[in-house]
């Protein structure tokens, strides 16, 4: 690879991993919690948030160099809501039932701070390919960590996983997972294994200075 | 901001008024044509997506229908195609025809309040008994494993097989209301038996049927004749 490709492919891991916004940074906490009572409706929600991400970061790198300081908030949150209207229609036009399942949390991508922060800090700083790089991976690390909760809660909560049964008949759904509370437990337990993760790194790290 | 991040360049002292209007017209108008793009190249599809999820719905509850047309029940009575804006007054209904274009039964949607949010069911009206005959749920956002028992549990399904809903001698109204009864309290043909420990999503089902029922039958019925076969 060549340098700049791996810096871009940096840029694009830096959101699945090392800065993911739900495990890393705990943002964007409305739709994590609201929509994740099923694999689909998380990896729907992810990938609309992703393209709207990746759009917005897009134009706005490349209008960075003409947007005086005094009215950038108001020119992203344009572009922004844009393309949330923009994927608003893509999804009824895609499927009526998706779209009554994510409901209003559709429109309420304009005010995810994942987006806003992500134009403000990083594509309004930086090329079109470097903040399109960016987007895509903190968009990616944004399904990934709806899919872990979307995914454990429909487990739990109902026994399947993408529709499909997993246990038979008689298996009884924990009911509360697919229940806003179980969204706070699956999201908390989550949380308690990175922070795990962490803590044995730094032990590692830290075992390995006194040796 | 500027004074953090020191620039090479000496900063203007005020940004020109003309940057900050350009600007902002300009995205103005890329955003324009990218919202009415995707609207207008998306409308068929969505427009066809709906279609489609209402049909489905009337299908549901008049299963001998094979064809489908919308309707309206005027306010003074009488029914008009439905097309274009509603008239004032009006209720939208649908009539199921079979394969000879006979009416076997209309559908009609009713929304009330639940426990979560509102509760959009669509029930099914056989003209010959006077009767709603199953229903199906459009929108709900109950309780998962409560309230939400009402799309599948059985035996309060059972209710809507013949859930009476003839008219007064006047046709003015329903001659009686139809009322959810706490569960296993059922005695008559017009009450609905609810399901224990959902009771409030039982409720917004009866009352979302009896208004509808009471708004759409009284308007529908005396002009039966005029939609029996499909035109």
């Amino acid at each position: 690879m060549t340098p700049s490709t791996t810096a871009k492919w940096d840029e694009f891991m830096e959101g699945i991993w090392k800065q993911n916004p739900i495990f890393v940074m705990v943002l964007g906490m409305c739709p994590a919690l609201a929509v994740t009572v099923s694999a689909v409706n998380a990896i729907s929600m992810g990938i609309a948030t992703t393209f709207v991400l990746t759009c917005s970061c897009l134009l706005v790198s490349l209008m960075r160099k003409m947007v005086p300081k005094e009215v950038r908030i108001a020119t992203y949150i344009v572009i922004i809501a844009t393309f949330v209207t923009a994927v608003d229609y893509f999804i009824q036009a895609i499927s009526l039932a998706l779209y009554d399942a994510l409901g209003a949390f559709i429109q309420l991508i304009v005010v995810n701070c994942i987006i806003l922060g992500r134009a403000e800090a990083h594509a309004s700083r930086n090329p079109p390919l470097v903040a399109v790089s960016n987007a895509l991976g903190m968009g990616a690390g944004f399904t990934i960590g709806l899919f872990a909760l979307g995914s454990v809660r429909e487990i739990l909560g109902n026994g399947t996983l993408f529709g499909f049964s997993l246990f038979g008949e008689h298996f009884q759904p924990w009911v509360i997972m697919v229940l806003p509370p179980g969204g706070f437990f699956v999201l908390g337990a989550w949380l308690l294994l990175f922070a795990w993760f962490e803590r044995r790194k730094q032990a590692i790290k830290e075992a390995g200075q006194h040796a | 901001m500027s004074a953090k991040h020191p620039t090479t360049e000496q900063a203007p002292p005020a940004t020109p008024t003309w940057a900050m209007i350009r600007t902002l017209g300009l995205v103005a108008g890329i955003c324009g044509l990218v919202i009415v793009g995707s609207y207008q190249g998306t409308y068929d599809a969505v427009a066809a997506n709906k279609r489609i999820a209402m049909e489905r719905a009337v299908f549901k509850v008049v299963p001998a229908a094979r064809s489908i047309n919308a309707y309206y029940a005027l306010e003074g009575g009488g029914v008009a195609k439905a097309e274009g804006e509603a008239p004032a007054g009006a209720v939208n209904f649908f009539a199921g025809y079979d394969e000879t274009g006979k009416l076997v039964g209309v559908a009609a949607e009713g929304v009330a309040k639940g426990y979560a949010d509102a509760v959009r069911i669509m029930f099914g009206y056989d003209p010959d008994c006077g009767c709603v005959r199953n229903i199906g749920v459009v929108a709900m956002r109950e309780t998962p494993g409560i309230g939400d028992k009402i799309a599948k549990d059985k035996e309060f399904l059972a209710n809507f097989e013949k859930l009476d809903a003839q008219l007064n001698a006047g046709m003015s109204a329903l001659a009686h209301e139809i009322v959810t009864v706490k569960h296993g309290s059922k005695t008559d043909a017009w009450q609905v038996d609810a399901i224990a420990g959902a009771t409030i999503t039982s409720r917004a089902v009866g009352r979302a049927i009896n208004d509808a029922a009471q708004a759409l039958l009284p308007k529908l019925v005396p002009h039966l004749d005029k939609i029996k076969d499909k035109s």
